[in-house]
């Protein structure tokens, strides 16, 4: 009965997959449940505070509060020399951005959805990303490109595409993607304070989503480090990577497959470049099964990187081919139900690991 | 007709300093520009006078104390040879003949120097800062410096070490492009180079003003701007040659000069790319001095960038938040009327880009840029403003560049006519004839000059094909400042050996 109630809970859009996450989170008893975009402004809040020069940079970042509220109070706080709200021209910000970054100052610059970010991507890739390789080290771009990425509820095919294959792909680029309230947290003040170019993929439908954060991550020197991915559920029989919102729908799915004698192990990938291979090939070598989720699009995806990764390093330890769960391969429709059929949802990921362990699986896909 | 004119032109000239007279003019303006003048002219003459009559700019709050008509000579001349005569819908001779008969008709402020004795008007009262407009009409140097000839110069522009310096930085870039193109077809230095003969005077003129902290961010022509700002020859010779050596150790390359110890930030390919670098190098100077309280904090930064660039958004971008900001920048134009074959004039739609500074609210300013005491003065005012916190300013200088727009490129498109008119007004042979006509040193002091610089590049070419190449252990340095990718904490240390942080646990 539980499960048919939890099948149609999610069924339902996108909206209402909160009170299924906090019923699924809820283990945890002590720890302090912060939202992702409480996690993210008082991240900025206290880089801010810490380094002068460390300054926001973006559309409607400062008087309305931020076009996600991300930036709440923080115009107030620290002035509007500090938090600067841009005209529309993103190509023409960010290369400020990148400009300020050359001389020591430690811009944040918002975009916002990361959609935006393609008409500055000239500045992104060509001045902020190779620049301490063309320059020889001598000019070194310590900024921040944050922004929501991948899809959000019904908002149509311009809006909704996934970053991070294409910002992985660069070097020179250090791309994080959170998941709750902790990765944001730590993720975001590891970016700032670190002394290169860092794109930040935020998520639109995770920043009203609360977490449970111990005391540790509330300290105003907390940090996660760059470059390593987190294992957010043991398991023994299946890996199952993911970043962002999919994490959440791993670890659902994982439950589900807890029933059917699946035990999963979900790793939250937090950095896609530099990509964990070490935890993914050393989880891969203990369960021998891969999938891989993302919400991007399949071709030349995250994913794709993580099994030829795997394939490279680990071959001889996979049981079976390495399951890729993507986003559809077209333009994100605007119908609700076409949306639900262009993103994975847990049962895709449930379907893909029960193949993976070779389990026969009804054919039907969900609605 | 004379005074419909020179309202036209003044409402034409509308910039700084004050936004109520943008305003009370802009309807006029709104009116006029878009189709050109055609209150004053019929149509098929409009187009081609409307470049003529705008082009000696006089600011706004000085009563009208010239006439358009002496600059139409020079730029009939050039004109002429620029482009073939199809392309215009007509050629106004008889003002012509008016230029010849009333050359003078401006009253000499100024102070007499190469060629803008009448075409360029000082503000006497300094009281108004922001009036501070150059009108520098293109006029050839070889006309004007005829007709000074005669005249006594009481009060020179320049004394003689600058003379000196200023000459030996031309000498030094046209050297060094031309060692450039020998090495470059000897197979020494390969990809893609782009030389600067021609437009020394601009980077001369400008960079030469400058002090070490002032940044100077340019484009793919970017040799002569190192140079200029103080990179060594070597260092620039050893980078094009991919030597190890170089001022980016062989992984940046012609396009991509960079030295954070000469503020010279790049070298970029694309165009319009550096503009936005330059507005944020010129946003963090702001920012020093008003948030981070360094109040002595004044540098000023140069963005280099070409005719073809004016049509990209970026640069509009950039001037509205330059603008808006009041950043302490000055956007130099090197309008040599040629993006690689494009012509300037077929590729825009208004093609005197100083009037775009207006639009923004700041100065447009219109310069000879084959004159380098014309625009060291222009660059002086531009320089001065943004150092005083006053704002940016547009500056165009009307250049040419003697070779093509690359080595690769064979150069079939421009008239031999136009390309002959412009090495006429070579801006080194210009300055030489200055300083020698006007007794600030002998021919002798400038052969030395020469001498010397034949060998400074030399030297550099033997140092350059002495330096080894990278070795295979630079390939994969300097991607990143932080390369493990963990990030460094504050006591030295990667963040991820601090046992403290959350690493790989299963557990909140």
């Amino acid at each position: 009965m539980l499960a048919i109630a939890r099948q149609r809970m999610l069924g339902q859009s996108f909206k209402k997959i909160l009170p299924a996450v906090s019923v699924l989170r809820s283990y945890s008893s002590a720890a302090k449940q912060i939202t992702v975009r409480e996690a993210l402004n008082s991240a900025l809040d206290e880089e801010m505070l810490a380094d002068p020069k460390v300054f926001l940079m973006g559309e409607e970042v400062g008087e309305y509060q931020g076009a996600y509220k991300i930036t709440k109070g923080l115009l107030e706080k620290y002035g509007p020399e500090r938090v600067l709200d841009t005209p529309i021209t993103e190509a023409g910000f960010t290369g400020i951005g990148v400009g300020a970054a050359y001389y020591g100052l430690k811009p944040v610059v918002e975009f916002m959805t990361f959609n935006f970010s393609m008409q500055a991507i000239d500045h992104i890739i060509n001045s902020a990303a190779k620049s301490n390789y063309m320059s020889a080290g001598q000019i070194s771009v310590p900024i921040v490109f944050r922004g929501p990425n991948g899809a959000a509820a019904g908002v149509g095919a311009q809006h909704s595409q996934c970053y991070a294959a294409w910002y992985a792909s660069c070097p020179g680029l250090k791309v994080l993607s959170p998941y709750n309230s902790e990765d944001a947290r730590g993720l975001l003040k590891a970016a700032i304070r670190d002394p290169d170019p860092v794109v930040f993929l935020e998520n639109e439908l995770l920043y009203g989503e609360s977490f449970p954060v111990s005391d540790e991550v509330l300290d105003s020197s907390f940090c996660l480090p760059i470059g390593k991915a987190k294992i957010e559920r043991e398991g023994k029989d299946a890996t199952i990577t993911a970043f962002s919102k999919m994490v959440g729908y791993a670890l659902k799915a994982a439950e589900m497959l807890e029933k059917d004698g699946i035990c999963a192990e979900v790793i939250n990938l937090r950095s896609i470049r530099p990509l964990d291979r070490a935890t993914i090939n050393a989880s891969v070598r203990k369960t021998n099964r891969l999938i891989t989720v993302e919400e991007g699009f399949p071709q030349h995806g995250v994913g794709a990187e993580i099994c030829a990764s795997v394939v490279e390093e680990s071959f001889s330890y996979l049981d079976a081919p390495v399951e890729r769960i993507a986003g559809a391969d077209v333009p994100m429709p605007y119908a609700a139900n076409l949306e639900r059929m262009a993103v994975p949802q847990v049962e895709d990921i449930v379907r893909a690991a029960k193949r993976a362990c070779y389990r026969s699986v009804p054919l039907a896909a969900t609605a | 007709m004379c005074l419909q004119l020179t309202y036209v032109v003044k409402s034409g000239l509308v910039g700084f300093p004050l936004h109520q007279l943008n305003t009370k003019i802009l309807p006029t303006l709104s009116a006029t520009i878009p189709t050109p003048f055609p209150l004053v002219f019929s149509a098929p003459i409009v187009s081609f006078l409307s470049f003529i009559f705008s082009s000696p700019l006089s600011l706004p709050s000085s009563p009208p104390i010239f006439s358009p008509f002496p600059s139409s000579l020079p730029i009939r001349k050039k004109m002429a040879t620029a482009f073939s005569p199809s392309k215009f819908a007509a050629q106004p001779f008889p003002l012509n003949t008016t230029s010849q008969n009333n050359p003078l008709t401006i009253p000499t402020i100024a102070s007499p120097f190469l060629g803008s004795t009448r075409k360029l008007i000082r503000l006497c009262s300094s009281s108004n800062l922001n009036l501070r407009r150059r009108s520098g009409t293109v006029v050839a140097v070889s006309d004007v410096v005829k007709e000074n000839k005669s005249k006594s110069t009481p009060n020179l522009l320049i004394t003689k070490e600058e003379g000196l310096e200023l000459y030996e930085d031309m000498v030094l870039g046209r050297a060094f492009e031309d060692m450039c193109a020998q090495m470059y077809y000897r197979g020494k230095m390969f990809g893609f180079v782009h030389l600067y003969n021609g437009q020394e005077a601009v980077s001369t003129g400008f960079i030469k003003l400058l002090k070490q902290q002032d940044s100077v961010v340019s484009t793919y022509r970017d040799h002569v701007h190192a140079l200029s700002k103080g990179v060594s020859a070597r260092a620039v010779m050893s980078e094009l040659f991919g030597k190890t050596t170089g001022c980016c150790r062989g992984q940046g390359g012609s396009m991509h000069m960079f030295s954070r110890e000469h503020n010279v930030l790049g070298g970029f390919a694309f165009i319009g790319e550096g503009i936005p670098v330059a507005t944020g190098a010129a946003f963090t100077s702001k920012y020093k001095r008003e948030v981070l309280k360094e109040v002595d904090c004044d540098h000023v930064t140069l963005a280099f960038f070409g005719d073809g660039t004016c049509n990209n958004g970026q640069f509009f971008e950039c001037l509205n938040m330059a603008a808006l900001w009041k950043l302490p920048i000055v956007f130099v134009v090197e309008n040599n009327l040629w993006a690689i074959g494009m012509s300037h004039l077929r590729a825009t739609s208004d093609p005197q880009i100083y009037k775009k500074g207006p639009a923004f609210g700041m100065p447009g300013v219109h310069v000879d840029g084959m004159d380098v005491l014309k625009v060291r003065e222009v660059a002086k005012e531009a320089i001065g403003r943004a150092r005083r916190g006053e704002g940016p300013t547009l500056v165009e200088c009307e250049t040419y560049r003697f070779r093509g727009h690359s080595l690769a490129d064979p150069d079939e498109l421009r008239d031999p006519a136009e390309k002959a008119h412009y090495a006429a007004r070579d801006p080194i042979t210009a300055l030489k004839k200055y300083l020698t006509e006007n007794n600030l040193t002998s021919e002798a002091d400038l052969k030395a000059i020469d001498k010397k610089i034949d060998e400074v590049v030399e030297e550099a070419v033997e140092f350059a094909d002495e330096s080894p190449v990278p070795p295979r252990s630079q390939l994969l340095e300097n991607v990143f400042a932080d390369p493990k990718g963990f990030g460094i904490g504050p006591d030295g240390r990667y963040r991820c050996e601090d046992p403290k942080f959350t690493e790989g646990t299963a557990q909140v």
